[in-house]
Formats: C-alpha cells, sequence, structure tokens
C-alpha cells in the first residue's frame, strides 16, 4: 500500500514538473526569449571571457 | 573504452563541433543557437553550437525587457526530469573536462587521508554552489539592472571558469586586439580558472561538488529524475564498498537520491551483491521507488 501510494505520488509530481517544463518553454517562446538567446549566444560575450 | 567515457566524448564533441570557430578564433552564429545543450557549456567557445543553460537563464533575466527567463528555466526542468544529474556524470562538457584534469598526477590525496575535519568542511562547502545559483545567477543579473535596464549576467561575469578557459582562452589567444582590452575583471576570472584547475587536479570534480550552479539546479532533481539509481535492499550486506568507491561521497546503501551523485554508476560496478542498478524504469513496478525511506 505505502509502495503504491509513494509510485502514485511519484508519478504525480512528474506529470506536474513535466507540464511545468513545456508551459514554460512555450511561454518563453511566445514573450521572444529565444531571440533574447540567441543575439547573446551568437555575438562573442564579453563577460564570459572576462574583458567587459 | 567504458560506456559512460564514450558518451561523455560524444556529449563533448557533439556540443563543440564547430571546428572552424577553433581555426579562426570566432564562433558559431547559426540559428541552432537558441536551444540550449543540457550541460555547462559556454557559448563563447569557438566551438559551441548551441547554448549554455546558465547563460540564457542569465542573459534573459538581465535583457531589459525581462525579469525571468520562462524558456531558459523550462528547458532545465525538463533536463532535470528525464535526467537529474546525469547531466553532470554523462553529458556535461566541463564534467569531462574536470575527470580529465584529475588524471594529473599531482596533489593526489585519497579522500580517507583528508581526515573528518576535511570531511565535514567539504559538507558545508557544498552549500556554496546554491548560493550561487541564488545571487549570482538569479538575484544579480536583475538587481544589476541600470538605466539602459540591462543587468549583467554576474555568474558569467565574475566566476565561470568555463567561460575563461573555453571561450577566452581560444578567443583571445586568436583575436590580439582583443587582448588590449584585458583588466581587473580578466585577472580575477583568471585567478578563478587557475584555483578551479587545480582544485579539480587535487579533488574528484572540484567545480561540480562546490560551485556548479547547474549542477545544485539538476541535483534538486535527483529524487524524482526519470534516470535512478536504485537499490535491492534484500540483496544489501552493507558492506560498504559503494560508499568507498563513490569520488562525490554519496553512501548509495542509505539511498540513491543524493543532490550530489552524478550518476557515474562506479558504485553499481563495484558492488560485489549486484544490489545496485541504474537506468530509466517505471516507478510504479518497482518496490524501491526513490521516494520510499530506506528501512
Ligand atoms: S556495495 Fe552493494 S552490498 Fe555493499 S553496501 Fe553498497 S549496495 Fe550494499
Ligand atoms: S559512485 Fe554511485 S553514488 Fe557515487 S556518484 Fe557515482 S553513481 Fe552516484
Amino acid at each position: 500500500m505505502k509502495h503504491s501510494t509513494s509510485a502514485w505520488r511519484l508519478k504525480a509530481i512528474r506529470l506536474l514538473l513535466f507540464a511545468v517544463s513545456v508551459i514554460f518553454i512555450l511561454a518563453g517562446w511566445h514573450r521572444g526569449e529565444i531571440r533574447t538567446v540567441l543575439i547573446k549566444a551568437t555575438r562573442i560575450c564579453l563577460e564570459c571571457i572576462g574583458i567587459g | 573504452m567504458a560506456s559512460r567515457k564514450i558518451i561523455q566524448w560524444l556529449a563533448a564533441l557533439g556540443c563543440n563541433a564547430y571546428v572552424p570557430g577553433f581555426l579562426k578564433g570566432r564562433i558559431y552564429r547559426g540559428s541552432f543557437k537558441s536551444v540550449c545543450v543540457p550541460g555547462l557549456n559556454c557559448y563563447s567557445c569557438p566551438g559551441a553550437v548551441a547554448s549554455c543553460p546558465l547563460g540564457a537563464l542569465q542573459a534573459v533575466i538581465g535583457a531589459s525587457r525581462y525579469s525571468i527567463s520562462y524558456y531558459a528555466i523550462g528547458l532545465m526542468v525538463g533536463f532535470g526530469l528525464l535526467f537529474g544529474r546525469m547531466v553532470c556524470g554523462f553529458l556535461c562538457p566541463f564534467g569531462l573536462v574536470q575527470e580529465l584534469l584529475r588524471k594529473i598526477p599531482f596533489f593526489r590525496a585519497k579522500p580517507s587521508a583528508r581526515g573528518a575535519g576535511f570531511a565535514l568542511f567539504a559538507k558545508r562547502a557544498r552549500l556554496v554552489k546554491y548560493v550561487l545559483l541564488l545571487v549570482f545567477v538569479l538575484a544579480l543579473p536583475l538587481l544589476t539592472k541600470g538605466e539602459l535596464g540591462v543587468g549583467a549576467p554576474a555568474f558569467c561575469k565574475y566566476i565561470c571558469p568555463a567561460g575563461t578557459i573555453t571561450a577566452g582562452g581560444p578567443l583571445l589567444a586568436a583575436n590580439p586586439p582583443m587582448r588590449e582590452a584585458l583588466g581587473w575583471l580578466f585577472a580575477l576570472k583568471t585567478l578563478i580558472a587557475l584555483a578551479t584547475v587545480l582544485g579539480c587536479v587535487a579533488v574528484y570534480r572540484f567545480f561540480c561538488k562546490f560551485l556548479c550552479p547547474l549542477g545544485a539546479f539538476y541535483g534538486l532533481f535527483n529524487k524524482i529524475a526519470l534516470y535512478q539509481i536504485r537499490i535491492d535492499h534484500e540483496k544489501c550486506s552493507h558492506c560498504g564498498t559503494c560508499a568507498q568507491v563513490c569520488q562525490m561521497g554519496v553512501d548509495p546503501s542509505l539511498g540513491c537520491g543524493s543532490a550530489e551523485c552524478v550518476r557515474c554508476k562506479d558504485c553499481v560496478k563495484a558492488c560485489p551483491a549486484s544490489a545496485l542498478s541504474a537506468g530509466f524504469r517505471d516507478e510504479s513496478h518497482c518496490k524501491n521507488s526513490p521516494l520510499t525511506k530506506t528501512p
């Protein structure tokens, strides 16, 4: 009984986090975040190399 | 070669497959860079074909239009849910770099030779990576926004040794004009990178253990990730071999959900009773669910 409750709880947590992951990615895409990432990643990041 | 090593090399080479970048001292500018890889891999490394999740997260938080990155957090939650810290053990290029550094035969004291004081210090020092995640990755890019509304990617700017070594090293070597712009920030980052390299020679995965905010984040998923190390308590004879071989300081016989476990499987191979196993499995058929307390 305890094991099946635990397995059910684990499944529920996983399902919830899967939904959060998908919804967040779609929300980020909708808000234009992907373009911000692309712009940052395709120019040399001066902070990363220790200049800016 | 062990299968984990092969996967580590394939992941590191796949994430950094833009060879002309190394030859010409420039970075890849294709649209694939809008995608994040699971591991720490600086997007300004000349070979990088995709983005680092920590860099993407800070870039969006620090941008004038935003204060949170749903995209980067959503991807990181997805990777965490699938793999947990298996990302660190199998997919992170900087994890592989650290394992290679550890092969340098220098300062190689065994963890057992370091004493209880060191173990206690190491246990506390592991919390530093959570502080770095909260302060440098999540808070400072937001709090340092100036008049233009742009905040600094504080972890990349002040700390990240992967950026200094894998991006700064090759780009500065190939671009002399860039070297003229170097100042105190580069000196600080170089010091941190040198300390990290020495730390990794002396201590297995020094950066993963103490400093990596991405490892800290994925560690939160170790109990619930689809990829699990699990123990059959009926087979376990409590011989202690697994805890002895674990270089991350974990005792898997007490349960396999530790946030420090990078899923390297050294314990699985060493267990004389075959009580440990690893893989993606459906919990509903397993009586040793990671959420079940150890007896
Ligand atoms: S090595 Fe195997 S038998 Fe020994 S304590 Fe670890 S899990 Fe149990
Ligand atoms: S030896 Fe086992 S417990 Fe230790 S990090 Fe590797 S998989 Fe995890």
